[in-house]
């Protein structure tokens, strides 16, 4: 594939990669949903709570120390990997969902006035809309849709008219999970800026295949989830500018996010922990540091390389395929592909290939507002990672042409 | 008299039974799926629709004396598959029967798998939806 990657190297970083499911080796092709974790993260776990488990930030002691420490280490490796001027801009969530719902309540809360606009994309995941709307609804701010055409690329000119002064934020994708469009942020950043909006974007299904720099595209705020990163779930950050972050009231109340508490009155740390009430997810945390070394040492882009050649691949290979129509084909995507196949439901093709031993996703991807755009129920999605390959692809194409014999 | 659930859940037994391979048996799940006889529009209603399921469902139930009829539907064809076996078995039986019925012939023809709540294809809805309608029956009697 033109690629220094030694594959079966890579592969064995990913124990999980190596077992057989319903008696064939398992093709795992769910990597939009969440991504595996390399044997590092795995020890990382493991090694954290076999030796250094404690709380954080509060004790004295020696293994409180080297957790806080460790704790401490995967913010700076956070902060480096999205170029973010300050670790404290750095605010540890359980991921993408409650990044959005933290800032939907505290920025929106604070600033949202009735008649304000809030603009999101048809592309939207659920958990970049309820959140608004559930905040609209508490302030009176509408709601508004920039429109995405047939292939799935987000409509600009709408989105321009759309901005006037009344909008407060602007809350879309960087890529869509359910059909892998890449969204033009730099530009929709600088439109919306321009105007006097700010911008919450949605780097879940990015991070991973993007190199990001929140600096150079000035994000406002940018939120991600760790286990879609190879690293362990529950895990997610929240970057914001730091006068949006000072100026937004705290979120969860409880320890840690206290400076001084009576009965008279209490005092907020500052940030991050301002935002971090409560023991965190630590061992996670720990955890995830290891995943951004890992992706480190290949780099995000030479692993976007890999997994550009597995889309192009497997597109092609796809569309030979009578009946079957891609959906989403957006000239810029990461590796996802969404397709139907006419006269079968998604979810028939989805039982048979699991017991192929292929693992994809069927259904709506959770974001039924885009699936109702383009008038179906579902899709099926494959979506790749770097540690796949083109020969799972060819093994995936005869397990689909054989479930579709079936089914027709 | 009509057979037992569990004379039928055996008859179902021996059928997959003659199969080999898992590929053979969802063919034939495949099959009974698409001959399970389409259901009338007036019952695909909301109301009939059977929640959690990925494809929509449908079931709808009818009383002829003591007796419990089903029509279903999906969507699916698979799903359609499990249905059909599911009427075949619990269909024109007494709703205190269906009640009591215990259905045991989905894990011996390797089918379990469709009961797990993650499948979402409703399975495991269907069976408690079919036992509704027969406890609202039988507490009408
Ligand atoms: C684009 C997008 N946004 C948000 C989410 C929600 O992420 P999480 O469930 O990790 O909070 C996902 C996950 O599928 C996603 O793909």
């Amino acid at each position: 594939m033109g690629s220094l990657m030694d594959i079966s190297k890579i592969r064995a970083d990913f124990p999980v990669l190596d077992q057989q499911v319903n008696g064939s080796p398992l093709i795992y092709f769910d990597n939009a949903a969440t991504t595996q974790k390399p044997k590092t993260v795995i020890d990382a776990l493991s090694h954290y709570y076999q030796f250094d488990n404690a709380n954080i930030h509060r004790g004295l002691h020696t293994l409180a120390e080297r957790a806080t420490t460790a704790y401490e280490l995967t913010r700076t490796k956070v902060r480096d990997f999205l170029h973010a001027p300050s670790s404290d801009q750095i605010i540890f969530t359980s991921g993408t969902t409650a990044g959005i719902n933290l800032v939907a309540q505290t920025f929106g809360r604070s600033t949202f006035k009735a008649g304000d606009k809030i603009l999101i994309s048809n592309l939207e995941h659920h958990s970049n809309i309820v959140p608004w709307q559930m905040i609209a609804q508490e302030t009176g701010a509408i709601i508004e849709v920039i429109p995405v055409d047939e292939t799935g690329v987000l409509d600009l000119a709408a989105f321009e008219k759309q901005l006037d002064s009344r909008v407060k934020l602007v809350a879309v994708n960087h890529v869509s999970n359910a059909i892998g469009t890449i969204n033009p942020i730099a530009k929709i950043i600088s439109l919306a800026h321009a105007k006097g909006a700010k911008v919450l974007i949605d780097g879940a299904q990015s991070v991973a295949h993007i190199e990001i720099d929140v600096q150079a595209l000035d994000m406002d705020f940018f939120v991600f989830s760790a286990h879609k990163l190879f690293g362990p779930t529950g895990v997610g950050i929240l970057y914001g500018k730091r006068e949006l972050l000072d100026a937004m009231p705290p979120y969860q109340g409880g320890g840690e996010m206290i400076k001084e508490v009576s009965f008279s009155g209490t005092t907020y740390n500052e940030l991050p922990y301002k935002f971090e009430a409560g023991t965190p997810n630590i061992a996670d945390v720990i955890a995830f540091g290891a995943a951004i070394d890992y992706v480190k040492s290949y780099g995000t882009g030479e692993l976007m390389k890999q997994e550009q050649a597995l889309l192009a691949y497997a597109t092609d290979k796809l569309a030979s395929i009578p009946g079957l129509r891609i959906v989403g084909t957006a000239p810029d995507k990461i590796a996802v592909i969404s397709y139907v196949v006419e006269g079968i439901h998604p979810q028939d093709l989805g039982v048979l290939l699991d017991k192929f031993g292929v693992a994809i996703r069927t259904g709506h991807h959770c974001a039924q507002p885009l699936m109702q755009r383009y008038g179906l129920v579902g899709t099926c999605r494959v979506s790749f990672a770097f540690y796949n390959t083109t020969e799972e692809i060819d093994r995936f194409m005869v397990a689909l042409e054989r479930s579709i014999r079936m089914l027709g | 008299m009509a057979q037992s659930i569990n004379d039928t859940q055996e008859e179902l037994i021996a059928e997959f039974d003659l199969f080999e391979d898992w590929a053979d048996k969802y063919e034939y799940l495949i099959d009974l799926g698409k001959k399970l006889p389409a259901m009338s529009e007036e019952w695909k209603t909301e109301e009939n629709v059977i929640k959690g399921c990925q494809s929509r469902v449908w079931l709808h139930a009818e009383r002829e004396g003591e007796l419990v009829h089903f029509l279903a539907d999906s969507e699916a064809v698979i799903v359609k598959g499990l249905i059909s076996m599911l009427i075949r078995v619990l269909s024109g039986h007494t709703a205190s029967e269906i009640l009591a019925a215990d259905l045991y012939f989905i894990d011996r023809i390797g089918m379990s798998q469709h009961l797990a709540q993650t499948r979402s294809n409703g399975l495991l809805a269907m069976v408690k939806q079919m036992k509704n309608y027969a406890l609202a029956f039988s507490a009408q009697q």
